[in-house]
């Protein structure tokens, strides 16, 4: 089965998740938050986000506990940056997590 | 001329005009809802003639004045897209700021139609004609359309227009600047009514739409993917195939166009060149817009002196029409290519088409190509004759094919 099928003549694709591709597949390094320096979860409470908010690939999901797409995360390590924290630590692909990073 | 029908019937309107407002008029005829364009000699007269169209309620259509040519065809690109008829003209120098736009409309397979009023490139400054502005785009993946004089501008770009919306390629109809652009002709202006019969509204393949949003030529990879509904779309590789299919397919359309075009106006396009006694001639000349009909002259001042001449006026130098052109040379002795460009370092644009189109029929036909018209420079009837009677003179003593052109120059 060729490409015919989709029956584009130019470059043409709608919005969703994924469209861009297995976008996780670029990383070198992945993000891993420590759920114990964490606001939102230390706080039980809506707050913060700062990760989210600045997420280029909207991989950080509004919720508590935070969690990451790893899926299509492509490891920037702005979430790190931004983190006021330093709740998140970004491990190199085939690398462990650190001793209490905890999970993601 | 034929006349058929109604156009029989109707009282012919023809008017003196320049190629500039033939192409104009074309356009307007052709009913363009936007206008993106920017002067420069020897095209101005063109935006002038539209803008003026626009302001008068003559045509209903949006003029957009831009700061440059870049941008004249990203907004002709971005209104093709969104479901306009557009059109945009420049020469020289303004089509080389549009080079990058050029390929980005056909890649986006939008159906813009472009007049190329052809004007030679500098260093040095020159305002005047040749065609090495269009011939240096011609790998943009825009079907190339030439005239040889003022009705075939005007004829050319309403066909332009249906060439383009039906198979999705942008098309360049391209004319001599100066020896057409600033050149009074009588030109047989069809009705608005009859155009309107001929050419139905553009329907877009694509439209952009808020309520059903939808992403147009990204950052495409090179191999295929599925999409997020799970059907495999082309990767960067199979897009440029579909350009490539869609130009080699398109000489059929261009035909049945031209064909169709010749039913209701009594004027003929229904071959990719002009064929001006090639029957019994084992000498063709090969001459692409205006020179095409000085080598008509030079053909008679020819076969009155015995030879039996031929010319072969290339319309349609994208796609190629390399079959057409095997079959309407496959008997000649001599075929002698004026080229008003160059490939520097190598030759004339159009005499390495017709070598490589005849590669391998059996032929032993001599190609010579001779560089004239650069700049400007006049190119007489006597001036083709002379490069006839010189190739002729060398049949039978030296190569068939020779390395390098002759220049027509005082060097």
């Amino acid at each position: 089965m060729g490409t015919r099928e989709c029956r584009h003549i130019c470059d043409e694709s709608s919005p969703g998740i994924g469209e861009a591709g297995r976008t996780g597949e670029w990383r070198n390094a992945f993000p891993v938050i420590n759920q114990e320096k964490c606001v939102v979860t230390k706080r039980n409470k809506l707050t913060c986000f700062l990760c989210w908010l600045y997420c280029p690939d909207a991989v950080v999901r509004k919720e508590m506990p935070v969690s990451i797409d790893l899926e299509y995360c492509k490891g920037c390590g702005i979430c790190a940056q931004v983190c006021p924290a330093q709740a998140i630590t970004m491990v190199n692909e085939g690398e462990s997590c650190p001793e209490g990073a905890g999970g993601i | 001329m034929i006349l058929d029908g109604k156009e029989r019937r109707r009282k012919t309107d023809v008017q003196m005009l320049d190629g500039n407002q033939a192409g104009a008029i074309g356009a307007k005829l052709s009913r363009v809802q936007v206008i993106a364009a920017y002067p420069i000699t020897p095209q101005t007269p063109v935006t002038e003639k539209l803008s003026e169209f626009v302001e008068k309620g003559e045509l209903n259509a949006e003029y957009i004045a831009v700061e440059g040519e870049h941008s004249a065809l990203a907004v002709c690109a971005s209104a093709s897209m969104v479901g306009a008829r557009t059109f945009t003209a420049s020469s020289a120098h303004g089509l080389a700021y549009m080079h990058e736009m050029l390929h980005w409309t056909a890649g986006a397979r939008l159906p813009v139609v472009l007049a190329c009023v052809n004007r030679a490139i500098g260093a040095p400054w020159n305002v005047l004609n040749d065609q090495q502005d269009s011939i240096s785009q011609r790998d943009t993946g825009w079907i190339q359309i030439y005239a040889r004089n003022n009705q075939e501008i005007l004829d050319s770009i309403i066909q332009a227009y249906k060439i383009a919306e039906t198979v999705y390629v942008p098309v360049m109809v391209c004319y001599d600047g100066y020896v057409l652009s600033h050149t009074e002709m009588p030109v047989d202006v069809p009705s608005q009514g009859s155009v309107d019969k001929f050419l139905p509204p553009y329907k877009p393949h694509t439209t952009l739409d808020p309520s059903s949003p939808k992403n147009y030529n990204l950052v495409t990879l090179a191999n295929p993917r599925a999409n997020t509904q799970g059907i495999l779309c082309h990767g960067y590789m199979e897009l440029r195939f579909l350009l490539q299919e869609a130009l080699q397919n398109s000489r059929e359309t261009i035909v049945s166009v031209g064909q169709e075009f010749g039913e209701m106006f009594g004027r003929g396009y229904a071959n990719t060149y002009w064929d001006f006694r090639l029957d019994d001639a084992d000498i063709v000349i090969v001459a692409m817009g205006s020179l095409a009909m000085e080598a008509m002259v030079a053909s008679k001042q020819l076969r009155e002196k015995g030879h039996k001449v031929g010319v072969l006026g290339l319309r349609v130098f994208r796609p190629f029409p390399k079959s057409d052109l095997v079959r309407a040379l496959r008997k000649s002795r001599v075929v002698v290519v004026f080229d008003k460009d160059i490939s520097y370092g190598s030759e004339g644009a159009v005499c390495s088409e017709i070598k490589a189109a005849l590669y391998g029929i059996g032929t032993t036909a001599m190609i010579r190509n001779y560089i004239v018209g650069l700049g400007g420079r006049d190119v007489k009837a006597r001036d083709l004759v002379d490069a006839v009677e010189k190739a002729v003179m060398l049949l039978g003593q030296g190569a068939l094919n020779v390395e390098y052109p002759e220049w027509i120059c005082q060097i």
